[in-house]
Order: C-alpha cells, then sequence, then structure tokens
C-alpha cells in the first residue's frame, strides 16, 4: 500500500495546479514529508505517510473517521508533542528545514506554521486580546499601535472586523460559533504564519457559516500554504487544489483536486467517495 | 441473660413472622395459578416489620419505665418508718442492699429485719415483671402478626409497602445530617446569648484585651473578654500558612497536571498527598519541638528574635499541612479545563509555560479561588497545632515572630474540664465557636458556590 | 484588501528575526517555570520526609527500654501479714469480697519499697556506697506493685526468693541512652551521682538490659510511673469510638447518600441539604466539640470522658466525609446499568439495592475506612467533652472514662519530664501513624480485590483527548 502511495506522489518538485483556472502557475513545494509514522503508546496511528505539499495553495486531507488526518496534521507542527505517550517518527521538512530539528525550535516552528481547531477555542478573555495573543508572545508588535494595526488586519482578513469592531473588548466567548471560528483564525493569522493548517474548522458551524468561512481559506489562499482536514467531499472539491484520501493510517492517493473526485486511480479512494466506506 | 433472652424472643418473632408471609403468599401460587403482585420475600419481610415494630415498642416502654416501676415496689418494701427516717443518700443506698440481696450477691454487714423478706420478694417481682413483659410484647407481635396475615393477598401490594419503609428509613437518616446543623447553629446561639447577658457584644466584638479572670476572684469581675488579640493571632498564623501553601501547593499541582510524565505523576501525586492523611496533633508535636527551635536558631544566626513557638512556626506548619490540599484541588480544577483552549495557546507557537500562565490559570482562576477558601477556612478552623505552636499569648500585636493566641486555642483553653456552664469564663467558648463558625460558614458557601459555578462552565 | 502585515520572502525573515530575538528569553522563563514547579515537588516531598524522619528518629529508641532483672525475696520479716482469707461455709459473696478487700489493703500498706531496695542492693556490688532513697530512683516506681500483685496472685511466695523483670525507671533509661548529657553538672542532673554510678555498674554486670518495649502496648498510662506509662487505655478508648462510628457513621452516611441521590425528588431543600452537607463537611472539628459539650454532655447529661460520646461526635464529624464520597461514587455509576435494571422491570430500591449499590460497594467501603481513619486521629473535639482526663485504667464499656490515642499524644507531649516522653510521644505517634497507613492500606488492598471482581467500577477520570 505504501508503494502505492509512492507511485501516486507526483514525483516532480513542482505541482501543476491547472485545474484552478486563476491559480494556474506552478508552486513550488513547501512542505516535504517522508515516511511518516505516529505510535500513540503501543498503538500505531501511522503507517508512513509520505506526501508534498505545495505553496500558496489549498490541500485537503479526507479519509474515514479515525483513519489519522488529524494525527498528521498535528505532526505538522509539532502538536502531538503535547500529548503523552506520542512518538512521531520519519521525517517532515519545511521548506528543506527537518521541523524536527532541535534547532528551529517549536515554538518558532508553530508562528511558521498556525493551525485552526475542530472546534472553535477562543480564550476566555476579549476578542482584542485572543487576537493580540500571539503577536504578543513572539515580541511581533513594536508598539501598541503596532499590536492594534495587526489585530485590526487580523480580524479584517478573517472577515470579522466588521462585525465586531464595536465589542473589541468583550469576551471573545460571547460570538457565535462562526464568529468565533473566524475569531480563532484572526488568532492563527496574527502572527502571519506561512502555512495554516485547519482541522475541519467547519464541522462544528452551520452551512452560512461554512460558506463564509470557505470564502475566507479561498482569499488566504493568495498568501498563504492551506492545509485543511474536512470530511464533506463537497467542501474539499470546492476549497482545495489537492486532495489526499487517509485509509487506516495509511496515505491511499494524493493529487490534484479535480484527478482524485473524477478519476480516482485507487478502488478504494474511489469506494470512499462514491461513498461506500467511511 | 436476660438481654439474650429478649434477643432470642426478637429474633423468633421475626423468622417466624418472615417464614409465615413467605409461605402464605406463595398459597395462591401453588393452588390456582394467581398472579400475586410481589415477591414471597417481601410479604416476608413486610410481616417481620409488621411483627417486629409492636414487640420492640412494648419492650421500649418497659426499658424505659420499668427501672421506676421497680423501684417504687422497692420503697414499697421498706418499712415507712425506716423511709422516712433515710435522706435521698440513705435511700439508695436501702435500695441496693435489697437489690443485692435479691440478686444473690448478699450484703457486708448486720441484715436489717426488713431486709431479707424485702429481697426475697424483689426478686420474686422482678422475675413476674419480666415474664409479663416478655409475655406482652410476645403477645404484642403475634396480635400483629395474625392482623397483618390475614391481609395477605395476591393483590396486596407488600412490595411497596416495604419499600415505603425502607424509603423512610433512609429519609430519617439523611435528616441526621440536618440536625447536626441545627443542633450547632442551635447550641452555639443559645450559649453564647446566654455569654452576652454577662458581657456586651460591644465589648466582645471589638475588645482588644483578652484577659478573662476565673470565679475565685472578686465577684462581678468576670475579667475583659476581647476578641481582637485572638482574632488578628487567627488571621496573622492562616495568612502565614496560605503564604507557604499557595506557592507550593499551586506550583507543585501545575507541575504534576502539566509536566511530570505519568509515571512520576502516578508515584508523586499520592506521596505528595500523604500529609492530608495525617492527624494534625502529629503536626503539633512536630512544630514547637522541631521547627520552632529550627526558627529560632535561623532567626538567632540573621539576628532575629524568633520565639520557638510563634504565629512563624503554627503558620509555616499549618501551611506544610495545607500543601496538599491545595494541591490536590487545584491539580483537579486545572484537568478540569478542556484542553482545547491549551490547544489554542500552543497553536499559535506558546511555550508550556506561557501557556499554563496566560491561559490555563486564568481559565482555572475561579475554581483555585474557590479552592484557596476552602484552605482557609481550615487554617481558621485548625486547632491543634495553634494550641501546641502558636505559644498561647492572648495579646494584641502585629509581629508574627512573637508567640500569639487565636479563637480556636481560646475555645480549648476555656472549655477543657469545664462544663458546668455558668459564668461567661467557659460559655466565652461558645461566643467563639459562633464567631469560627460563622466566619468558616462565609468562606465555605462562597467558596463551594464558584467552584460549582466553575464546575457546571466547563461540563 | 490594504494589507499591513507584509508579507513576501523579506517580512518572513524579518518576522523570523524577531521571533528568535526573544526566544533566549522566553525558554529561560520556561525553565525557570518548570524549575519553581519542581522545586515545589521537592520541598512538599521533603516536607514529608522531614516529619517522617523526625518522628522516626525520636520515636524509635523509645520502642526498646532498659529492664532490671531482680532476684526478689519474700522476706517474712518485712511481709508480716496474715495469710490471705478462705472462703468460710455459707459466707455471703459480699462479705467475702470484704474480707479480701481488707485483706489486699493491709498487703499494700506493708513497705514494698523495702523488697525492692533489698533485691537492688543484690544486684548491686557488696558494700556500694549509696543510700536508700538514691537507689530506689533506679527502679520505676510501679516496681513495687509489679512485685506485691505477684504476693496477692500467689501468697505461697512468702520466704521464697524470685527473678521478676521490672522497669528501670525513666531517668535512669534517659541516663543509659544518653538522652541526658553525661557532662552536665550534679545540679543539672536528675539522678545522684551514687544512682548513675550504679547504673552504669547494672548496665556493666548484665542487671540492667534493653529490650522492646512492652509497657508501651500493654499498659495504660501512669504518672508516677513514666517508664511505665503505656498505650493500652488510649488505644481501647480509640478501639470503643471507631466501633461507635463504624456501627452508627457507616449506614447513616450510606443510607442518607442512597436517599439523597437516588430517592430524593431535585427540589430547592434537596440543594438545601446538599449545601448543607457540603458545609458540614468544612465546619471546624472545633465546633463538633462545642456541639458534644452542649448537646450531649450539658443537655443530655451523657458522662464525660466517655468513648460513646467521643465516638457520638466522631460520628457527626465524619457523617458528611462518608455521603460525600458515597454520592460520588453512586453518581460514577453508568447511567446504562440503571435503565438496564429499570428496564428489567426493576423497581427504584430494587434497582438501587440489587444494581447500583454492589457496583459501588468498593468505592464506597475505602471512603468509609478513609473517614474512620479521619476520625481515628482527631483530637480537639475530644478536649472539649472531658476525653483528655487522666485516665489510669483500661475502660471495660464505651461509658467509662478513657482517653484515646491522639489526646493521649497531647497528654504525653505536656509532660514535664520532656527527656523521656519526648521519645514516648514520637513513639505513640509511631503507633497512631501505624494504624492509620494500617487502615489505608487495608482500604487500598480491599478495593483492588473488589473492583477486581466488579468490572464496571467507577473508571479513571482520564478523558481522551479529542480528535
Ligand atoms: N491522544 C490519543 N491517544 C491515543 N490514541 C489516539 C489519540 N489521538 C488519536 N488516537 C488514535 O489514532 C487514530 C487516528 O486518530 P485521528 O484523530 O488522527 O483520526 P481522524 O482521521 O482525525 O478522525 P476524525 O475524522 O474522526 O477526526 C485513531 O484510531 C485514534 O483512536
Ligand atoms: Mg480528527
Amino acid at each position: 500500500m505504501d508503494m502505492l502511495a509512492g507511485k501516486v506522489k507526483m514525483t516532480h518538485q513542482t505541482v501543476n495546479s491547472t485545474m484552478n483556472p486563476t491559480d494556474a502557475l506552478e508552486r513550488p513545494i513547501r512542505l516535504h514529508a517522508k515516511d511518516v509514522t505516529v505510535h500513540y503508546g503501543a498503538k500505531q496511528a501511522l503507517h508512513g505517510i509520505s506526501i508534498d505539499i505545495p505553496d500558496r495553495a489549498v490541500t485537503s486531507f479526507i479519509g474515514p473517521s479515525g483513519c489519522g488526518k488529524s494525527t498528521f496534521l498535528r505532526c505538522i507542527n509539532r502538536m502531538n508533542d503535547t500529548i503523552e505517550g506520542a512518538k512521531v517518527g520519519g521525517l517532515i521538512e519545511l521548506d528543506g528545514e527537518n521541523i524536527y530539528d532541535p534547532s528551529p525550535d517549536v515554538v518558532e516552528l508553530r508562528a511558521r506554521i498556525g493551525m485552526v481547531f475542530q472546534k472553535p477555542n477562543p480564550f476566555p478573555k476579549s476578542i482584542y486580546e485572543n487576537v493580540a495573543y500571539g503577536p504578543k508572545i513572539h515580541g511581533l508588535a513594536r508598539s501598541k499601535t503596532d499590536l492594534d494595526e495587526i489585530v485590526v488586519s487580523s480580524l479584517r482578513k478573517a472577515g470579522l472586523f466588521e462585525e465586531v469592531k464595536d465589542r473589541l473588548n468583550e469576551p471573545g466567548t460571547g460570538l457565535s460559533g462562526g464568529q468565533q471560528q473566524r475569531l480563532c483564525i484572526a488568532r492563527a493569522i496574527a502572527v502571519s504564519p506561512e502555512v495554516i493548517l485547519m482541522d475541519e474548522p467547519c464541522s462544528a458551524l452551520d452551512p452560512i457559516a461554512t460558506a463564509i468561512i470557505e470564502e475566507l481559506i479561498d482569499e488566504l489562499r493568495e498568501n498563504y500554504t492551506i492545509v485543511i482536514v474536512t470530511h464533506s467531499m463537497q467542501q474539499a472539491a470546492r476549497v482545495s487544489q489537492r486532495t489526499a484520501f487517509f485509509h487506516l493510517g495509511n496515505l491511499i492517493e494524493e493529487g490534484v483536486t479535480e484527478d482524485i473526485f473524477t478519476n480516482p486511480i485507487n478502488k478504494q479512494t474511489r469506494d470512499y467517495i462514491m461513498g461506500r466506506i467511511g | 441473660m436476660n438481654s439474650f433472652i429478649i434477643a432470642g424472643l426478637l429474633l423468633v418473632l421475626l423468622g417466624v413472622a418472615y417464614q409465615i408471609g413467605w409461605t402464605k403468599s406463595r398459597g395462591p401460587v401453588t393452588t390456582n395459578g394467581v398472579k400475586v403482585h410481589s415477591r414471597p420475600q417481601y410479604h416476608g419481610s413486610l410481616l417481620a416489620i409488621w411483627t417486629l415494630v409492636p414487640a420492640v415498642i412494648v419492650l421500649g416502654l418497659w426499658a424505659y419505665f420499668g427501672g421506676d416501676i421497680t423501684r417504687s415496689f422497692t420503697v414499697a418494701q421498706i418499712p415507712t418508718d425506716v423511709v422516712t427516717s433515710l435522706d435521698q443518700m440513705g435511700l439508695n443506698g436501702a435500695i441496693q442492699r435489697i437489690q443485692q440481696i435479691a440478686s444473690g450477691y448478699g450484703v457486708t454487714g448486720e441484715l436489717a429485719p426488713y431486709e431479707q423478706a424485702a429481697g426475697d420478694s424483689l426478686r420474686s417481682f422482678q422475675l413476674l415483671t419480666f415474664l409479663c413483659v416478655i409475655a406482652a410484647a410476645a403477645a404484642a407481635g403475634i396480635g400483629a402478626l395474625l392482623y397483618a396475615r390475614s391481609r395477605i393477598t395476591p393483590c396486596l401490594r407488600a412490595r411497596n409497602m416495604v419499600e415505603q419503609v425502607v424509603t423512610v428509613l433512609l429519609l430519617a437518616c439523611s435528616a441526621i445530617a440536618i440536625l447536626t446543623t441545627v443542633g450547632i447553629v442551635a447550641s452555639l446561639v443559645t450559649e453564647a446569648y446566654r455569654f452576652f447577658t454577662f458581657i456586651s457584644p460591644l465589648d466582645f466584638f471589638f475588645g482588644t484585651v483578652w484577659n478573662p479572670k476565673f470565679s475565685s476572684t472578686v465577684a462581678g469581675d468576670y475579667g475583659q473578654y476581647g476578641l481582637l488579640p485572638l482574632l488578628t493571632g487567627t488571621l496573622m498564623i492562616s495568612i502565614i500558612a496560605m503564604l507557604v501553601a499557595v506557592p507550593v501547593g499551586l506550583m507543585a499541582a501545575i507541575y504534576l497536571s502539566q509536566y511530570a510524565p505519568r509515571k512520576v505523576r502516578a508515584v508523586v501525586k499520592p506521596v505528595i498527598e500523604i500529609p492530608a492523611g495525617i492527624p494534625t496533633i502529629v503536626y503539633g508535636f512536630f512544630a514547637p519541638v522541631t521547627v520552632g527551635p529550627f526558627l529560632r536558631d535561623v532567626g538567632g544566626l540573621v539576628g532575629l528574635p524568633i520565639s520557638a513557638t510563634s504565629a512563624l512556626t503554627a503558620g509555616i506548619v499549618m501551611g506544610i499541612m495545607i500543601i496538599p490540599f491545595i494541591s490536590s484541588l487545584s491539580d483537579d480544577i486545572l484537568n478540569q479545563v478542556p484542553l482545547a483552549l491549551r490547544d489554542g495557546a500552543f497553536g499559535p507557537g506558546a511555550t508550556q509555560s506561557e501557556t499554563i500562565r496566560n491561559v490555563l490559570l486564568p481559565a482555572a482562576l475561579p475554581g483555585i479561588v474557590g479552592a484557596f477558601l476552602l484552605a482557609v477556612s481550615r487554617a481558621i478552623g485548625e486547632t491543634m497545632i495553634v494550641v501546641l505552636a502558636a505559644g498561647n499569648s492572648p495579646v494584641l500585636r502585629g509581629n508574627p515572630l512573637e508567640p500569639v493566641s487565636t479563637i480556636t486555642v481560646s475555645i480549648v483553653n476555656q472549655l477543657t474540664g469545664d462544663t458546668d456552664f455558668a459564668g461567661p469564663q467557659s460559655l466565652v467558648g461558645f461566643a467563639l465557636g459562633l464567631t469560627l463558625f460563622v466566619m468558616t460558614l462565609c468562606l465555605n458557601v462562597f467558596a463551594l458556590y464558584i467552584v460549582r459555578r466553575f464546575r457546571e462552565q466547563y461540563e | 484588501m490594504t494589507d499591513i502585515i507584509p508579507t513576501g520572502h523579506r517580512a518572513t525573515l524579518e518576522r523570523a528575526k524577531l521571533i528568535r530575538a526573544g526566544l533566549g528569553r522566553r525558554h529561560l522563563q520556561e525553565r525557570l517555570f518548570k524549575g519553581f514547579g519542581m522545586a515545589a515537588i521537592a520541598l512538599a516531598l521533603g516536607f514529608v520526609a522531614l516529619l517522617f524522619a523526625d518522628v522516626l528518629t525520636k520515636g524509635l529508641p523509645a520502642f526498646t527500654q532498659s529492664n532490671l532483672r531482680l532476684s526478689v525475696t519474700y522476706d517474712p520479716e518485712v511481709i508480716g501479714v496474715d495469710p490471705a482469707p478462705v472462703r468460710a461455709a455459707g459466707q455471703s459473696d459480699a462479705d467475702f469480697r470484704a474480707a479480701n478487700l481488707k485483706w489486699q489493703r493491709d498487703v499494700a500498706l506493708l513497705n514494698w519499697n523495702k523488697v525492692v531496695e533489698a533485691s537492688l542492693r543484690a544486684a548491686a556490688p557488696a558494700d556500694y556506697e549509696i543510700d536508700s532513697r538514691q537507689i530506689l530512683t533506679i527502679a520505676e516506681t510501679n516496681a513495687r506493685h509489679q512485685i506485691r500483685d505477684l504476693f496477692v496472685a500467689d501468697p505461697s511466695l512468702l520466704g521464697k526468693t524470685v527473678t521478676v523483670d521490672v522497669l528501670a525507671s525513666a531517668n535512669a533509661d534517659n541516663w543509659i541512652k544518653g538522652n541526658i548529657d553525661r557532662e552536665l553538672g550534679d545540679a543539672q542532673q536528675q539522678l545522684s551521682p551514687a544512682a548513675r554510678g550504679l547504673i552504669d555498674q547494672f548496665k556493666a554486670n548484665g542487671t540492667i538490659s534493653s529490650g522492646f518495649s512492652r509497657s508501651i502496648f500493654t499498659n495504660v498510662d501512669s504518672r508516677a510511673a513514666p517508664a511505665a506509662a503505656g498505650l493500652a487505655g488510649a488505644f481501647m478508648g480509640s478501639f470503643y469510638m471507631m466501633l461507635v462510628v463504624i456501627i452508627l457513621a457507616v449506614p447513616i452516611g450510606v443510607a442518607s447518600a442512597i436517599y439523597l441521590e437516588e430517592f430524593a425528588p431535585k427540589s430547592r431543600l434537596t440543594d438545601l441539604i446538599e449545601v448543607n452537607i457540603n458545609n458540614l463537611a468544612a465546619v471546624p472539628s472545633i465546633v463538633f466539640g462545642l456541639l458534644g459539650a452542649a448537646v450531649f454532655i450539658n443537655y443530655l447529661h451523657l458522662p464525660l470522658s466517655a468513648p460513646l460520646v467521643g465516638g457520638l461526635v466522631l460520628t457527626l464529624m465524619t457523617l458528611p466525609t462518608i455521603i460525600i464520597a458515597t454520592r460520588g461514587a453512586l453518581q460514577g455509576v453508568s447511567p446504562a446499568l440503571r435503565q438496564a435494571a429499570l428496564g428489567m422491570g426493576a423497581s427504584r430500591t430494587q434497582m438501587v439495592f440489587h444494581h447500583v449499590l454492589p457496583v459501588t460497594f468498593p468505592s464506597i467501603l475505602t471512603a468509609t475506612i478513609i473517614g474512620v481513619a479521619q476520625a481515628l486521629g482527631e483530637t480537639a473535639p475530644l478536649l472539649l467533652i472531658g476525653m483528655n482526663a487522666f485516665v489510669a485504667s483500661v475502660p471495660a464499656t464505651p461509658l467509662d472514662q478513657a482517653t484515646a490515642l491522639p489526646v493521649q499524644i497531647y497528654l504525653w507531649q505536656a509532660n514535664e519530664n520532656r527527656n523521656f516522653f519526648e521519645a514516648r510521644t514520637s513513639a505513640a505517634i509511631l503507633v497512631l501513624l501505624g494504624f492509620m497507613i494500617l487502615l489505608n492500606a487495608i482500604a487500598i488492598f480491599l478495593r483492588t480485590r473488589l473492583e477486581k471482581r466488579i468490572r464496571e467500577g467507577p473508571r479513571n477520570g482520564h478523558a481522551r483527548r479529542q480528535g
């Protein structure tokens, strides 16, 4: 199965996203993963994942529940470090640097690779504080006005500013679910990461809030490399340029979204997309 | 001997009643296949209850009145002229002699002419009454049994009745907890009220001198009962205790719940909680014998005059006692903060300590404050450590290096061994107790409220 | 879209530089914070270690004690007393007892110290110069009672010589163990030079030997004979109190927890009861002592210093703990089990007693044992109901005067003979701690045993991380 995944994987160093007319450029590879394995205690959750993720494009991970999508996503910004008993093997490179090397340390790495979680998790603090948190801890703002600017611009980018501009000092937990999730996105982009990882960002949201976030992802794509985990095939088709299909801890197939959905090579992928597994 | 007979009687009644109920309820089933509402055990139990209750009531009545009846019978055996010639003590002595004769043990000295006869008739009286009581109890039980038996029918809701009895018993048990509170409040308030008839509340609550005098001195001079020296002592020790316990306990909880590997946690957590199970008298011993002299010597080195028994000694030792209290409560509370919040801070690149300080602790703050208040309430009410280590010097002063006294110490001092609550000297214990109770009550209720709110928030 | 945060390669580098600049400080903070955590753990563990080390070093020596092995001669010259009364035919119980008591009184009036002194002198080197007051300070004052009691039990000893082991006095014990500075001047020493010298000789010739101090366990408290003071009375007092607590607090506590958790309608009233119980659990123990003094002693006129009353007070104190723990255990039972039972047509009572209680039994058991252990160590409330009285006998019933183990510790630590009683008190603490450890060990053992048998015991509350 690994062999198959290897064969399907693009071997050249650039990816052609010709399927999206607005994004016909050739994108360089941003993230490179090779033979990534994860063990939770005695249980192996990932069995050697190898994938390349292109710059400034949306890559989506799909697959049945429990197949290891979140686990792999969490490897990319080393969130698995915070789980007791989790062991990560293999190689993940960001711009050619191994992210598990000690030297660019995990704090710095996470500033470059941000993450948005499945359930909106704003801090029980004001909206302003939520967004300002990242820049503050990293010392990205030289002055109060700098910080204000960062907060406003992040909220703008997340499409939330107009809705909350009058109540920046109210607690972030008082927002609606969709607003909270956009607040979390704003919080993630406030440190201007290069890569944004999103783990089922819309699973707790209604269709309208989902549509807003999807639009937002499409806009963010211009400046960020985005990886999104989703259970909705339609969402993957709508927002992503590339799609990877996981099953039981393996990467089964990966390629241009259009190809995966119209013409999957692997039978399991086909079954999943047709709704026969998962 | 008698009690064995009585216990035997009750057991026999119980067994017979249960058996009868059991068999009777089976009757209809075997003969014509009627469906019985309740299982035989319940009929048995119901009958047993029916039987035992009247029997026990009869026995109880005898236990309550029997002594008086026997006594007046015995007095009646003594010639009237002898009775009138004796005082209360003498009469009791005479009665006791007759009882000893009746029991066959005998008495020393010459027998008075009436004594042997009185002893003999008392003996037969006792036998007679005992038999009567047994018979009455048995009759009551059997009567009730027969009545209840006649009511056993297939549709008798025996189970529901038995369950009702059980529920009432359970309710009675939980009423005891309420009664305890009522008892505490009632006894504290009434006795404190009596105290305030001697000493005005103003002098008590705002007095700055604590100097109770014992009754032997000039009549009407009870001394001074100012609460403030004790209150400051109590607060000073509690503050020192919290200064020791909060940083250590909280940091230990943080380290255990956030940093320590699972294996370390599994070993260290129970060990840290050991002090919570150690009786406070042990700390009380430890404080003046080891900690106090150590502090005094350290103070001597740096030129500070620290008494071996002082607010500092008591406070530090009490702090040690409270550490596990704080650490285990804080640990619980930190573990209740959702992991998602932690991830939210790790996500944009916070270090672990930043995550803890900026997100975890603020989120857990209400719960932790609740835990602290509970700990303060414990410190205020702690007795044995301060009795032995605080130095028992009820003088209003602010220096924690000198001996102080506390509310609890004074309660112990004023009330040990003295139980005729007649003067303010002992009654003041209840006024102090009331003060203590109200203080801790406010702290507890407030703290429990905060903690409950916190739990609900993250449920 | 106007963009205040610049993007592009240069901006990225710029930002990375800013982040790196702060990293050193942040990592230092991290290490410091973690260091504080470890220091806190070390402190907390250190306190535990220190406490135990202190009590152990002080208390362990008290478990060995100096004994004197004496050859006691029941010299008829000294013991001039009528033969013990024999029961005459037709004599009433009362008369015989009176005669016996009179004989014992006569025996007690004899100068038994003479017998003790004679046997001490017999063991001493010939013509060792020491006066009789001084030589008697070597043996504990209860030696004469011990020797007398042997005679009362067996009057035929008259004229015979037997070997008797008696305790060396507390001061002699201190001298031998070095608990008192041997270099101190005579004025500060408790024993005269002659007595000290003789003790050393006794030590050398084997008359004094140190052995396991049985007296701590078998004797009652004693003021006149400190070396003979033991915990037997206090132990019995504590035992009766624990009995009362177990008989009353456990069933009542479990029953009220069951009622509140399973039967009580959820209402304002039950809310109030809940608050009330939670609060009771945090009421200072001394307040329960006040309650006991006012209600049990002053109002109901129950006897002072009685273990029954102490047990009642401790029962009231322990109840909330047991109720709360039991309720916690009941809450931990999965709703599935309840629904399964109810679904099979069980009544509420049947569900509770047949299905829910058995599953929670291990937790309830553990909680009650821990509650009882807590009651065992409680001191303050007992002081207010007179249990700090000096009692030199083993209570025969829960209504007799008695002390309790923790109260005995309180009494002993106040004894003026500090050199001796510091160790005795520590030994008593060790005994008390030993009981508490035993109780907790039993709780843990039973819990693991029972939980193995009942699979659905309360689960560990470790929430699995959400993916
Ligand atoms: N903290 C953990 N401890 C132990 N096992 C875990 C942990 N997190 C995940 N797993 C296991 O690893 C496997 C992969 O989980 P993961 O959360 O990555 O799945 P997923 O593809 O994200 O599923 P979903 O779509 O339901 O979110 C699962 O079998 C899961 O049980
Ligand atoms: Mg997932």
